[in-house]
């Protein structure tokens, strides 16, 4: 029988949704107004930020379930997730550095880290459900 | 760290839903306590102690006292065979 769903759980999830949405709008939104210069000077640097900030705000999301999340063993187990994935994003942000500063490898625009670390997020769930016996809240 | 969860809620009939409904913590919690993956933090152990009317050594068996507490129960046994020789 499935869980219900605890009133943190629920509140991030629509935190998430509401973000995703918000991000989706603001980027296919920026890229029609850049792509077809309709747009320059500061209100592309607006429009540019404000893409960039609903992804803020899913780093947000997860910082307050953290901080609401009542069941100890559950907060325990998102910060493993979170450890584990900061150390990916930030490791293979470091490498990546160097490997394009050297002449190495091509370019990859920032972003990237974040999309990084919310695979390291998955990673950390699997390597909870293998230690711990559970992924994480939720 | 060892525990009598399991055996204590299964006296009770209990399932791991309501125990953790009981402690108002998540059944993986309960799960992952019994399994002694996670050891609780002394409030929690408290709340399983006092729900099952009992002291948190009852509940939980620190294994370096158990092994202390057998070695002693040894010496015990020993001391009188050894006088006895």
């Amino acid at each position: 029988m499935a869980e219900k769903m605890s009133p943190q759980i629920k509140r991030y999830m629509k935190r998430i949704a509401i973000l995703m949405v918000l991000y989706l709008i603001f980027l296919f939104s920026g890229d029609y107004l850049i792509d077809n210069e309709l747009v320059s000077g500061v209100p592309a640097y607006i429009i540019a930020i404000l893409a960039g900030l609903p992804v803020a705000g899913m780093f947000w999301a997860i910082g307050m379930l953290l901080i609401e999340e009542t069941d100890e063993f559950l907060r325990m187990l998102l910060v493993h997730q979170t450890l584990i994935a900061t150390g990916i994003a930030m490791a293979a942000a470091s490498i990546w550095g160097f490997l394009e500063n050297f002449g190495l490898v091509q370019h990859v625009d920032s972003y990237w880290w974040a999309i990084i670390w919310f695979l390291g997020l998955g990673i950390g769930a699997i390597a909870n459900k293998l230690t711990l016996g559970a992924a994480g809240p939720g | 760290m060892k525990n009598r969860l399991k055996v204590l809620r299964a006296e009770r009939d209990w399932t791991q839903g309501d125990l953790a409904e009981a402690l108002e913590i998540s059944r993986q919690s309960v799960n992952a306590i019994e399994t002694g993956k996670y050891d609780p933090s002394l409030p929690l152990a408290f709340k399983i102690a006092d729900l099952f009317d009992m002291t948190i050594e009852d509940v939980f068996i620190h294994q370096k006292s158990a092994a202390s507490l057998a070695a002693s129960a040894d010496d015990r046994e020993t001391g009188p065979r050894i006088r006895s020789l």
